[in-house]
């Protein structure tokens, strides 16, 4: 009898510590560290370790809260923050229309393939992303340079007369981006596509529609939710990213993420990188949310 | 039945423009002549002047040490959190508990790290750890991470095994562990691997997040790898990311003909 009871008062511990466990271990080293980031970006910065200004100061018997919002004004007084954020968008916003245009059709051969090839084209589009992303630009420095790869065939090729100008600039930043992560489009996008109904299809050629018609009106349509979990994975993390920019381009390519990275370990200002960070997250705001949902709908199927 | 199409020929197409510049890689990976633009001959002497490099060496092995505690602790709690979101479907707080199982998929690398390292300097002033960073810092930022990928592997399989055998064995009176261990363990076994391998590819491959939260003296290989190849490339590099890709393959290839016979055996 005791040894039931027992059971009886594990049961729901036991369900409470698989739901605290995860969940804590988030709290802690995911939520609360945004919060940091919040409050450092109010802070001032400050030759200590660590470099920045308490928040909270006991002066006497009162609690004083100093909030700085100097880092925020600078943001928006230095035209070199916002230029970042706007290339930085950019950049993102053209990388994922283009890994659309090449990832959609890729995902849809995939998808119509025979099962036996199917899984061979899977994995070829998945070893990539095993591949670090760092040594996957660090390939393209080799290619795209002045003596590179690239240059010296078109040179034999007698296209050209002058090596292209190509690393170091946006293009290859673009190359790059597209290059990294073109697989990210094509997986969800390829996991949409794998579940239609090929019936539906078939009905509309029974009809008389063309191929393309058939496509347009009814799978693309249907693979709404993968295009945007695709353009999602990619557009995101693009926005804050930083290896591609930093090893490909140039003096002319002002990305957020090399901002950040420049103030945080170039200049060691602590508090102007939190506050860069916060304003990207803001901006990133909405996509992650839809991403969220988008994600969580497809975990209740 | 091959017809031609345009969408083959694009796939066709990418495939060349995602494996045309590592094959170059490789290739001159085995260029005897320092200038890396310069072909000089076949040479195997940036394979053997690495041995050598003891640096290197050490943020190998420093980084493989990571990787594996990686995998194992980001499996457990990713295992966890996917059976959270699979069967536990109403508790208070489950949509912020998806919230932050999917974000960290996406969110910019810049910003995890920033959020870690600020945690990390706070913790060490309140509670006077970590006092100094390095391995185990980089282990609990790359877990954090890592779990988003594996708790989205794993709730995919919990989603698709057939929950009347867990049931019947409940309906027998197993206790829910018993079960977990005996019948959900082994039915979703290929999810836990291949869980398990991406977080310990995620944590291997790691370069701006490690940077954030590493303390002086704790480099990884990418940090190696970044320092040597900013300034342009570099041919030992080549060597490192050529025996790198190679590893990949070989995992790509096993996995291939493991998962080619288990689909053979399934139409059978």
């Amino acid at each position: 009898m005791k040894i039931f009871n027992r059971l009886h008062v594990s049961l729901p511990t036991g369900r409470h510590a698989v739901i605290a466990i995860p969940f804590l271990w988030l709290l802690l080293f995911f939520l609360l560290p945004f919060v940091l980031v919040l409050k450092i970006s109010f802070a001032e910065l400050q030759i200590a370790i660590p470099p920045y200004t308490a928040l909270l100061e006991w002066s006497g018997e009162q609690l004083r809260i100093v909030l700085n919002i100097g880092n925020y004004i600078l943001l928006g007084e230095d035209s070199i923050y916002l230029l970042a954020y706007l290339g930085s968008l950019k950049i993102a916003l053209i990388s994922t229309l283009l890994c659309l245009l090449i990832g959609y059709p890729m995902a849809y051969a995939i998808a119509n393939s025979s099962p036996s090839t199917r899984l061979m084209w899977l994995l070829l589009m998945m070893m990539p992303t095993w591949t670090a992303l760092l040594i996957r630009a660090y390939a393209w420095m080799g290619i795209l340079g002045n003596t590179g790869l690239l240059n010296q065939f078109l040179l034999w090729l007698g296209v050209i007369k002058q090596p292209l100008k190509i690393l170091n600039t946006n293009a290859a930043v673009y190359i790059g981006v597209v290059y990294t992560y073109l697989p990210f489009m094509v997986l969800p996008l390829y996991a949409n596509l794998i579940k239609h109904d090929n019936s539906l299809i078939e009905a509309a050629q029974d009809l008389g529609a063309r191929r393309f018609t058939s496509f347009w009106r009814i799978t693309f349509p249907l693979s709404k939710g993968g295009i945007i979990a695709g353009c999602m994975l990619v557009f995101i993390p693009v926005v804050g990213e930083f290896v591609i920019p930093e090893l490909l381009g140039g003096p002319e390519t002002l990305m957020i993420g090399k901002v950040l990275w420049q103030e945080f370990f170039n200049n060691r200002d602590w508090p102007v990188a939190s506050a860069l960070a916060v304003v990207m997250l803001l901006i990133l705001l909405v996509p992650i949310l839809l991403f969220n949902r988008i994600q969580a709908k497809e975990l209740e199927k | 039945m091959v017809r031609f199409s345009f969408s083959r020929l694009m796939l066709y197409l990418g495939m060349i423009f995602i494996y045309a510049p590592m094959v170059v890689l490789v290739v001159y990976s085995f260029n005897a002549s320092r200038l890396v633009t310069v072909w000089g001959g076949w040479s195997t002497r940036w394979y053997s002047s690495l041995l050598h490099n003891k640096q290197l060496m050490t943020a190998v092995f420093r980084s493989l040490e990571i990787a594996t505690y990686t995998a194992l602790a980001a499996t457990a709690l990713g295992t966890l959190a996917a059976l959270v979101l699979t069967r536990f479907t109403r508790f208070r707080g489950r949509t912020l508990f998806g919230g932050m199982v999917t974000a960290p998929l996406v969110m910019p690398e810049v910003i995890t790290g920033l959020s870690l390292l600020l945690l990390f300097v706070a913790m060490a002033q309140l509670i006077g750890w970590p006092l100094e960073r390095g391995v185990t810092t980089i282990w609990i930022a790359h877990t954090t991470f890592s779990t988003a990928y594996v708790a989205i592997i794993v709730s995919s399989r919990l989603r698709e095994i057939d929950q009347s055998i867990e049931e019947a064995a409940m309906d027998l009176g197993a206790r829910p562990w018993k079960i977990f261990f005996l019948i959900t363990v082994p039915m979703i076994a290929p999810a836990l691997v291949a869980g398990a391998m991406m977080a310990f590819a995620l944590s291997l491959d790691d370069l701006v997040i490690a940077s954030f939260v590493s303390g002086p003296g704790a480099s990884t290989l990418p940090m190696e790898i970044f320092s040597a190849v900013r300034l342009g490339v570099k041919p030992d590099i080549n060597a490192v990311a050529s025996l790198i890709l190679l590893a990949v393959s070989l995992v790509t290839l096993l996995l291939w003909f493991i998962l080619r016979r288990q689909e053979k055996k399934r139409r059978f």
